[in-house]
């Protein structure tokens, strides 16, 4: 048995199928997987992602701690509940973890990490806080719900109280703020706009079946890894792990390299990396036959391997097999050959972002 | 608990085999397997008139999650394939011993014997 959210009875008792995730026992879905993708990109959805771990940052040091730490700099961060996307890197320059930082002011930042990577994350970020005047601490008393889709936001606010409402009335996209005892974060891991909501252990299930009464519908991480897929955000040990660099999984946009005077782990790995050629890089794929690309298969070109999926699926909301894929940096045909069972099967070369805000983008 | 109708035959790999007569069998996958499987998006029938050997894998039925490979449950010849199921995987869910059927296949032998009853296969799948 693995380790249960506060919302664990919730989904038994509304006939959820549990499987183990990270050591977490999760609903992975609840009737129809693809009802529930549809629900997140017509209208709403939620998903309990109280597994990941959460950690206050706290100290004097926090923000040259967390500028050392991550390969983008907290230093953009200037107003309070503001977040950063980031990978946190080895010296290798390959990705411990990717995660999300917010600030709260220049002695606290709240970071949210993987629950999968959760001891290795926690280990690295008590070695890297030894050198500085900071304290990391997991906070286990709060749950995480997600409230996606294009009425999102609406339908969350309206289990909210005026005080509440009024607190997140003027949040922009990828900002967080308090709302009494909740957090409130616009962000999300499926292309759609809606929030992130932190709330204490002991008031989620409260929350969860009002936002059930508002008409969010319940959703299984089955139709996370599909709508994530689609709006083309990578999945940890799936899509970048520890041997893999940003730069090699789409996520160059997130290396902070001005200013140039400042040190971060992975950092010299990175820049000689870069000198001397980045070797790989991830792309999109969609397919043109019929099938389903899946993770670890073959991608071709004039008879060679180039190249592997790294995360496939049938994409509900086009109709079509999409995949992220891994290939040689210097592939730049437009077609390939995928590998898919017993036949090689034709895909485009695309950006890997398939949909966003419910549109297709293929 | 899922349906497993008493009128029909199985194999443990999750097939279900409905005697037509005369030596045709009509095959498909069951509640539980469809279950395992969520949504169905994509199904490669096997062809029609190729002749098949127990437990050949034949057919593919994939789900969003998953690709799982479809046995030949009996010796014989394939007689037929649900061409419904090309537009419309999700038959396999919505009505798995119904309009969710696979394929329907002549048997070399017409002894079904070596298959598994209802009670025997609610036992196996129980173990799981």
């Amino acid at each position: 048995m693995g380790s249960k959210t506060p919302l664990y009875q919730a989904h038994v008792d509304a006939e959820a199928r549990i499987v183990d995730f990270g050591g977490w026992d999760m609903p992975l879905n609840y009737g129809s997987q693809i009802d529930e993708h549809a629900a997140v990109r017509e209208a709403a959805g939620m998903f309990d992602v109280s597994h990941m771990t959460i950690v206050e940052i706290k100290g004097s040091e926090a923000k040259p701690y967390l500028q050392y730490l991550l390969a983008n700099d907290v230093a953009k961060l200037k107003d309070s509940g503001k977040a950063l996307y980031t990978g946190m890197l080895n010296e290798d320059g390959g990705v411990i973890d990717d995660l999300i930082v917010y600030y709260l002011n220049d002695a606290h930042y709240r970071v949210v990490v993987n629950a999968a990577t959760r001891e290795k994350d926690l280990a690295w970020l008590e070695n890297v806080a030894q050198q500085f005047d900071v304290s990391v601490e997991e906070r286990s008393d709060l749950a995480i719900i997600a409230v996606q889709g294009p009425e999102a936001i609406e339908k969350a606010q309206s289990t909210f109280s005026d005080e509440q409402k009024q607190a997140v009335a003027e949040l922009k996209p990828f900002v967080a703020a308090y709302a009494g005892d909740l957090f409130v974060a616009r962000t999300g891991y499926t292309g759609e706009d809606g929030y992130e909501i932190l709330v204490p252990d002991n008031k989620a299930v409260e929350l969860w079946n009002a936002l059930i009464k508002a008409g969010v519908k319940p959703c299984g991480l089955a139709a996370r890894d599909t709508l994530r897929l689609e709006a083309g955000m990578n999945l940890y040990g799936h899509d970048m792990d520890e041997t893999v660099s940003p730069l090699e999984a789409n996520m160059g946009w997130t290396i902070a390299w001005e200013p140039e005077g400042r040190d971060f782990v992975g950092r010299k790995a990175l820049e000689a990396q870069k000198a001397s050629g980045i070797p790989r890089k991830l792309i999109g794929l969609v397919l043109d036959g019929k099938g389903i690309m899946r993770e670890g298969q073959e991608v071709l070109v004039n008879d060679e391997v180039v190249g592997v999926v790294t995360s496939g699926t049938m994409s509900p909301t086009t109709g079509k097999s999409i995949a992220m894929a891994r290939v040689q940096r210097s592939v730049d045909a437009e077609d390939v050959l995928v590998q898919v069972r017993k036949k090689q099967i034709p895909a485009k070369v695309v950006k890997p972002s398939f949909v966003r805000k419910g549109k297709s983008l293929i | 608990m899922s349906q497993i109708p008493a009128e029909l035959k199985y194999v443990s790999s999750h097939e279900w085999i409905r005697d037509e007569g005369d030596g045709i069998v009509t095959v498909g996958i069951t509640e539980h397997a469809q279950e395992l499987l969520g949504d169905v998006v994509f199904v490669e029938a096997p062809e029609v008139d190729s002749e098949v050997d127990v437990e050949d894998e034949i057919a593919v039925v994939e789900s969003v999650k998953a690709a799982s490979d479809i046995y030949a449950p009996l010796a014989g010849t394939i007689t037929e394939v649900n061409e419904e199921l090309e537009d419309s995987p999700e038959l396999i869910n919505s009505d798995p011993y119904g309009d969710g059927w696979m394929f329907k296949m002549k048997i070399d032998s017409g002894d079904l014997d070596s298959l598994l009853s209802a009670e025997e296969y609610a036992e196996e799948i129980a173990d799981e």
